[in-house]
């Protein structure tokens, strides 16, 4: 189920099957000018099904949207056996429910994903990467700020990671950090069609945040071979967590106004039982990855971290999994970020796609009442 | 010591982009490709900076010989720390039948002109894979040559390098002036930052045209054609070693 049904140039659409691996298929319609919505670490090996039953989120949601966006139709398979086509590649159709889009993100629940249309942005011309050491968390808030201003319609990336994120991609895996030290990281990536006209941004943005004092140090990859290199600090930092042993993994949305606190509190209450607690993430989508790292599991250092850091989350009415979904470890907390009417609602309408209860069991919605 | 260093850097496709023959054959694709400077330049500008940090050399200086966007190759190792570049102008057409010959006769003149000590290139650029420039350069010049450096190091009034070799590593001793050439392991070069950046945009860059320095750059070769490699073949499994034995017989590999 790996092939490329269509590819339409003009409307800036493609129409596949559900195997097909993203990398593959940003690769073929590459080709065409055009280029994938969603960019993440896995995109050499997952596959673009799995994107959209996940809502997978990725590098540049903040530039192109989520798939809710830019997905244009679905055909998926129910339970019944009944294939539901709604594979239409139109960008408008207002016509009845928007079914679609109770397949994006319900993780395999409520349908089996069999063949996806989405809308694929044109490819950029000019991409630059810029990476930069950033004193403080406000700094970093100040920065993402001012380049929503100065560079505006070209920015498509923003990531942020801490000091011990760096620390740990760098001594793990062995990776050069091309920066001096510092608290905070970001990386700010631009694209659009004219290489003089971003580039001007660039600079204009880059010297306007120096002279500020925002931003310590910095360097800007202007070609692939070095883009590569920069992301990698980025996007390895999850599997050079792995290397110190145990990994507790948390994906939550904040307002930006409490968002590194969380690390912040996390790592006080965790104290010196633990090897490393870090934050990085996509500060331009208000979501952190939280992580927590130990030599081997250990029931005491879960037991200090759930449920606290979800109630944590729902006091600030955050979501306790921004884009990781809920699936079986934390379905049973939906209640953090969801009302117990809302979560009825998802139980009566699984009801209705599913009523045995076979589309991928024990995931997403809780067997009892939603705690609260 | 404080030696003049002049550095050779060439402007490649970037070895992150895929490299696609065009179709009438004569070539691959360039227009709207990302270019970026040859990896081995990169590791040789550092190596000349790093000697201007630890006192040793006292000014670089880069050289590029293309068209006019080698001046944004120059820029980058200006931004390294290279003091001033030099663009040797050679038309975009041309850069195809550009061959070491020309160039290493451009450096010879140009580490006259300048009054070099020493000339610092990569051992080889990654779009054609030469590996012949810097050995030419010492020729032309009758300059010692330390090539495929992993090691350089002053040592009395000389240069010791460390050259890797088949067999493992070669410590030679060289007077200067000396050419030499950077190999993989010779230094991890670094980021332009962004102060140097900013400042690299006020350092000269001289355009000089290779006639001005006395050299015909008239092509000696001609391209026939450019081609793809063979697409690999699938291969075969076999079902036990006698299988592999009798194919290996059919096929003449084995008696």
């Amino acid at each position: 189920m790996n092939k490329i049904i269509s590819i339409d140039a003009d409307a800036g659409t493609a129409v596949c099957q559900a195997g097909v691996i993203l990398e593959s298929l940003d690769t073929e319609v590459g080709k065409h000018g055009l280029m994938v919505p969603l960019d993440l670490g896995a995109k050499g090996s997952c596959h673009i099904g799995g994107n959209v039953s996940t809502n997978a989120g990725g590098l540049r949601l903040l530039r192109y949207g989520s798939l809710h966006g830019s997905v244009l139709g679905v055909e998926a398979v129910l339970a019944s056996g009944q294939v539901i086509d709604c594979l239409s590649s139109l960008k408008k159709d207002n016509t009845g429910f928007d079914l679609k889009q109770l397949f994006i993100g319900s993780e395999g629940t409520l349908g089996f994903v069999t063949k996806v249309a989405v809308a694929c942005p044109t490819r950029p011309k000019s991409i630059n990467l810029a990476l930069l050491a950033v004193p403080s968390f406000e700094a970093v808030l100040g920065v993402f700020k001012e380049a929503k201003i100065h560079l505006g319609e070209i920015l498509s990336s923003c990531e942020f990671m801490d000091r011990g994120s760096m620390e740990c991609v760098t001594g793990n895996l062995k990776l050069s950090n091309p920066l001096s030290d510092s608290d905070f990281y970001m990386l700010l990536e631009t694209s659009g069609s004219n290489l003089n006209h971003d580039e001007e941004k660039l600079n204009f943005f880059l010297e306007l945040m120096m002279n500020k004092g925002m931003v310590g140090d910095g360097t800007v990859a202007t070609v692939p071979s070095k883009q590569r290199e920069v992301w990698q600090l980025r996007e390895r930092i999850a599997e050079s967590l792995l290397v110190d042993g145990y990994c507790y993994k948390y994906d939550i949305s904040l307002p930006l106004s409490v968002f590194y606190q969380a690390v912040l509190d996390m790592r006080e209450r965790l104290g010196d039982r633990v090897t490393r607690c870090v934050g990085y993430g996509h500060i331009g989508d208000g979501n952190l990855h939280l992580n927590v790292t130990t030599p081997q599991y250990s029931q005491e250092v879960m037991g200090l971290i759930e449920p606290f850091l979800y109630e944590w989350t729902g006091n600030y009415r955050g979501s306790i999994s921004a884009e990781h979904g809920l699936g079986f470890k934390k379905r049973n907390y939906i209640g953090f970020s969801k009302s117990p009417a809302a979560v009825h609602l998802m139980k009566n309408i699984k009801q209705v796609f599913d009523p045995q209860g076979i589309m991928n069991p024990y995931k997403v919605l809780p067997d009892e009442p939603a705690a609260v | 010591m404080a030696l003049k260093v002049l550095v050779g850097c060439k402007r490649v496709i970037d070895y992150a982009v895929k490299i696609r023959v065009r179709p009438d054959k004569l070539g691959v694709v360039t227009d709207g490709v990302k270019h970026s400077m040859n990896p081995f330049d990169e590791i040789a500008v550092e190596e000349a900076v790093r000697m201007k940090e630890k006192k040793i050399a006292k000014e670089v200086v880069v050289v590029s010989c293309g068209p006019a966007q080698s001046q944004e190759t120059i820029r980058t190792a200006l931004a390294m720390g290279a003091d001033r570049g030099v663009h040797i102008e050679i038309p975009a057409d041309q850069m195809t039948v550009l061959q070491p010959i020309h160039v290493s006769k451009i450096l010879a003149k140009l580490a006259e002109k300048e009054a070099a000590d020493v000339v610092m290139l990569g051992k080889l650029a990654i779009d054609d894979d030469s590996n012949q420039t810097a050995q030419m350069t010492a020729s032309l010049l009758d300059w010692p040559q330390g090539v495929f450096a992993s090691k350089v190091e002053q040592k009395d009034s000389g240069l010791e390098v460390v050259r890797e070799v088949d067999g493992g590593l070669e410590t030679i001793k060289i007077n200067l002036p000396a050419v030499l050439s950077a190999d993989l392991r010779l230094n991890e070069p670094r980021y332009a930052t962004l102060p140097n950046i900013m400042k690299a945009k006020k350092k000269k860059i001289e355009k000089i045209k290779p006639e001005d320095l006395g050299v015909d750059v008239a092509p000696r070769i001609e391209v026939v054609s450019v081609e793809d490699p063979p697409v690999r073949e699938a291969g075969q499994s076999v079902g036990d070693v006698d299988e592999l034995l009798g194919k290996l017989k059919d096929k003449g590999f084995s008696s």
